[in-house]
């Protein structure tokens, strides 16, 4: 790599100076922008120039996945490998593309112009398999046969409130039109603006459920002299990908929600935080917020900044996600306090999914009482269902609440089957994991429950961020388990105990489950894992982390005893030579160890791209 | 004063003190690992958590502040599970040979070192590369003190931070320097927070590696150390 000049790091960094280290997120990756990686010295430069110190400098590289201290690629291709993008040939397209290029996956070749990585989920779940390529700058989506400056966006269903401007491509102020709601929650007092949204009964959609007026009215009730309003588009969670239409085609929404919520509870600054993996959005919103202060929506009463995530699923919890603006590693605080009187930069803070703010304006527009005719009682308004996996029309969906599994799953063209695609329609369901990696599964036993926050919670399925990812009955729901396993392990901030070592230990287990190599006893191993990450872990990650798994164990508990892959006849034969005989396969390296020894001997290609966060995981 | 409810006793306690202060005034043992009076408590390793009515998830005693007419159970089944999948993880994970105090709380808990078979473990190298204090982090169980005093709990020196992420988060430097090329003041305030022997002044390390006290003086290692 060429020798570093800090001359044209400094002006490609100058503007986040004044922001210390708040700053040392987008000053990192502007200087990533440049050099292609974050080499020693780039980072001391970055360092002193915000006055942040060395070690903690590094902290931060090492912990978001899309910063680089090693030399790697100038085009990053990344291929998903998470579940949803598995069903439709992930693994296989990964191959075939390092195959193409001869190099291996997480390798970069010695010319340092291509680097190729397995990554967790895309949020293109419905275009799987999903693959995100950096070239230089520029940012594609699609398989190297097809590229796109930008995803398609799929939205389908009944109603059309939340995604009447979606579907085809970004709506501009012109044509969203004025913020009309804006202007009628002006028109009111603060406080009734927020007695709106409570008498809504607007949910939270980034997955906690919980209801947004409480929420505002605790931070509209904190006395500071500055408030924070914060959009969640960290969108992480596997198989979730609706706040990325929603901001690719309609930013106006979320931003106009901003700005009554602003109102509300008198904020003077907002963010919008979205993750690394969706670049493509940041233009667009760009192009919205200067709209938006051209027409003077947004301006020195309160304006809003953008912040780009790097890599870390963590970053969507929103005490992660404010140590993130405040230019820290991801970690989790421990609450309380909450983020209403304690959040970023310790201010009263509301934070909201982007979905959740997308219904703001729909609220104050048609009144609480005309929003609630959809939905139920409890639920009110609709809901996006993010639809990937085995059917035939995967995509966004947005549907009333109370529509039932059956009915989404007939809109969206019914269960198929990929690899033999004229069985699909003799092809039955087998299981729904609803709610991302960090839900449950649903069987055909629960077709008919209606999709409300109360119904689902009734029958102990989560509705989390939407997400309803269907496998029909050929899959090996093995695969899937060992897939959430590692996406949770890879996941994982390592600041507490049970998640830090219970996300490895129950990651290890499950890889063991679907070789069929089950240990004696590890289906009570892994159910101790998993309960004591529930119970016990400090923040949403680890405390849902097994939430999935242990829902598979209660329905197919057989998976994960002793020579589980064998057929049923076979399991007798084999049983007596089963039990207990396993021999201990050799330890494995450590992740120390595997760096020690990649330092060793210099393959054809150069293993160099292999460093820390993608030296981890296998 | 506050009044609650601890294992079916009923207890009185100032305000403003922790479920940990009030256990440990009415003579309840609740174990702790990452808990230190003179670092900000980050209620990270979990170990004390109880069981407290109407809360979902387990609660960590070093941090959650007693209130009145609260229910805690500091030896509930789900408790007794947590405290002891923790110490065998721990136990897979690092080498505790060190940690006196948590292989008591192994056998507290009836918790068996080889829960996991096959398990990765967090190993390293030793590094002596200072002449003040080792460094083993194979034995660090992360409890973040040493982080915290070598910057705003005590020392605003910031030599050391975190590397890597999740299981494979380590304590180390800018790059992987050694300990004189960083800003470190060889102060030993981490040594002196470090409770598993991860960090260790150099002259034990070398009394304990077969050396004589004299040959040691010779070296001249950092700091004398007070009596
Ligand atoms: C590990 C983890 C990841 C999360 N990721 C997201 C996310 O990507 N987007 C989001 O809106 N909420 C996410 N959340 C939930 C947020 O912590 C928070 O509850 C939410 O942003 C609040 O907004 P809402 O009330 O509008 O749902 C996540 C939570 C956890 C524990
Ligand atoms: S639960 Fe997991 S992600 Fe959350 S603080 Fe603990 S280690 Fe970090
Ligand atoms: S080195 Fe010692 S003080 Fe530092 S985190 Fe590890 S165990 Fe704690
Ligand atoms: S993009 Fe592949 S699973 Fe979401
Ligand atoms: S002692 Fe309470 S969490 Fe560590």
């Amino acid at each position: 790599m060429s020798e570093i000049d800090p001359i044209s790091l400094k002006p490609a960094i100058e503007k986040y100076i004044p922001l210390g280290r708040s700053g040392l997120l987008p000053a990192l990756h502007a200087a990533q922008k440049i050099y292609g990686w974050l080499s020693e010295s780039v980072a001391s430069e970055v360092a002193k120039n915000l006055n942040v110190p060395l070690a903690d400098v590094h902290g931060v590289i090492e912990f978001y996945s899309l910063f680089y201290n090693k030399p790697v690629g100038k085009k990053i291709i990344r291929v998903c490998t998470d579940q949803a993008c598995a069903l439709k040939g992930g693994d296989g397209l990964l191959e075939h593309l390092c195959h193409h290029y001869d190099v291996k996956p997480r390798q970069t070749t010695e010319d340092l112009s291509l680097t190729i990585e397995p990554s967790p989920c895309l949020g293109l779940c419905e275009l799987a398999p999903a693959v995100w390529t950096m070239d230089n700058e520029r940012s594609t989506i699609g398989d190297g046969a097809q590229e796109e400056d930008r995803p398609s966006s799929s939205v389908y269903g009944p109603i059309r409130e939340l995604t009447k401007n979606c579907g085809d491509g970004t709506t501009s102020l012109k044509k969203y039109g004025e913020y009309t709601a804006l202007q009628k929650a002006l028109r009111m007092k603060p406080e009734d603006v927020v007695a709106e949204i409570k008498a809504s009964g607007l949910v939270g959609r980034g997955g906690a459920a919980f209801p947004t007026g409480i929420k505002w009215e605790g931070a509209a009730k904190a006395v500071a002299d500055q408030k924070y309003i914060i959009c969640n588009a960290d969108e992480s969670e596997p198989g979730t990908f609706k706040d990325r239409i929603l901001l690719l085609d309609d930013p106006h929404s979320a931003i106009e929600g901003m700005c009554i919520a602003a109102y509300a509870i008198g904020a003077n600054k907002g963010y919008i935080y979205i993750r690394g993996e969706y670049p493509y959005i940041v233009p667009v919103l760009e192009t919205a917020l200067n709209e938006a202060r051209v027409a003077g929506y947004l301006g020195e009463l309160f304006d809003i900044e953008i912040r780009v995530g790097a890599g870390a699923y963590i970053c969507g919890e929103e005490t992660a996600l404010f140590e993130s603006i405040e230019g820290k590693r991801g970690f989790p605080r421990v609450k309380p306090p909450f983020p209403t009187t304690n959040g970023l930069f310790d201010k009263p803070t509301v934070i909201n999914n982007v979905e959740t703010l997308c219904n703001v304006p729909l609220i104050i527009s048609k009144g609480s009482l005309e929003y609630r005719k959809i939905g139920t009682e409890k639920s009110p308004g609709s809901k996006l269902f993010c639809v990937s996996g085995d059917v035939t029309q995967p995509g966004l969906y947005e549907a009333p609440f109370g529509v039932t599994l059956r009915e989404l799953l007939d809109m969206a063209g019914g269960v198929s089957n990929f690899l033999r695609p004229e069985r699909s329609r003799r092809t039955r369901l087998q299981s729904v994991l609803f709610g991302g990696a960090a839900g449950a599964f649903a069987t055909p036993e629960h077709l008919d429950v209606k999709m409300t926050f109360e119904d689902l919670r009734a029958v102990g399925l989560p509705l989390g961020s939407g997400v309803v990812m269907v496998f029909d009955e050929t899959r090996d729901m093995r695969d899937v388990l060992k897939r959430l396993g590692k996406f949770f392990a890879h996941e994982s901030c390592g600041k507490c105990y049970p998640c830090q070592m219970g996300t490895q230990r129950q990651m290890e287990i499950l890889n063991r489950v679907a070789k069929s190599e089950t240990l004696p006893e590890d289906f009570i191993r892994l159910q101790d894992v998993g309960w004591t990450m529930t119970d016990a872990s400090l923040c949403g990650l680890g405390q849902t982390a097994a939430s999935a798994v242990l829902s598979a164990m209660k329905i197919w508990p057989e998976l994960f005893m002793e020579s589980n892959g064998l057929p049923l006849e076979k399991k007798d034969e084999r049983g007596k030579k089963a039990t207990g005989t396993k021999v201990k396969a050799k330890p494995k390296k450590t992740s120390k160890a595997s760096r020690d020894a990649e330092a060793k001997p210099k393959p054809a290609v150069k293993n160099i791209a292999k460093n820390k966060t993608n030296a981890r995981r296998k | 004063m506050i009044t609650l409810t601890i294992d079916g006793k009923e207890l009185t306690i100032e305000d403003g003190k922790t479920l940990l202060d009030a256990a440990r005034e009415n003579g309840i043992d609740i174990p702790t690992i990452c808990f230190h009076e003179a670092t900000t408590a980050n209620a990270l390793c979990r170990i004390c958590v109880v069981e407290v009515e109407g809360q979902r998830a387990l609660q960590p005693a070093c941090i959650v502040k007693a209130a009145t007419s609260m229910k805690v159970q500091t030896r509930s089944e789900k408790v007794i599970r947590a405290r002891r999948t923790i110490l065998e993880m721990l136990a897979s994970t690092l080498d505790l040979s060190e940690s006196l105090e948590i292989q008591n709380m192994m056998h507290d808990y009836g918790a068996s070192s080889s829960r996991f078979p096959d398990a990765e473990r967090r190993e390293s190298d030793v590094k002596d590369d200072n002449p003040m204090y080792v460094r083993d982090y194979s034995k660090c169980l992360l409890c973040w003190r040493c982080v915290q005093v070598c910057a705003d709990d005590a020392q605003y020196t910031f030599a050391i931070n975190f590397t890597g992420r999740g299981f494979e988060t380590q304590i180390g430097t800018f790059f992987d320097k050694a300990i004189p090329e960083t800003s470190c003041v060889l102060c030993g305030q981490c040594v002196g927070v470090c409770p598993t022997g991860a960090l260790k002044p150099k002259r034990e390390f070398l009394l304990e590696q077969g050396m004589s006290p004299n040959e040691i003086s010779v070296l001249n290692t950092g700091r004398k150390r007070r009596k």
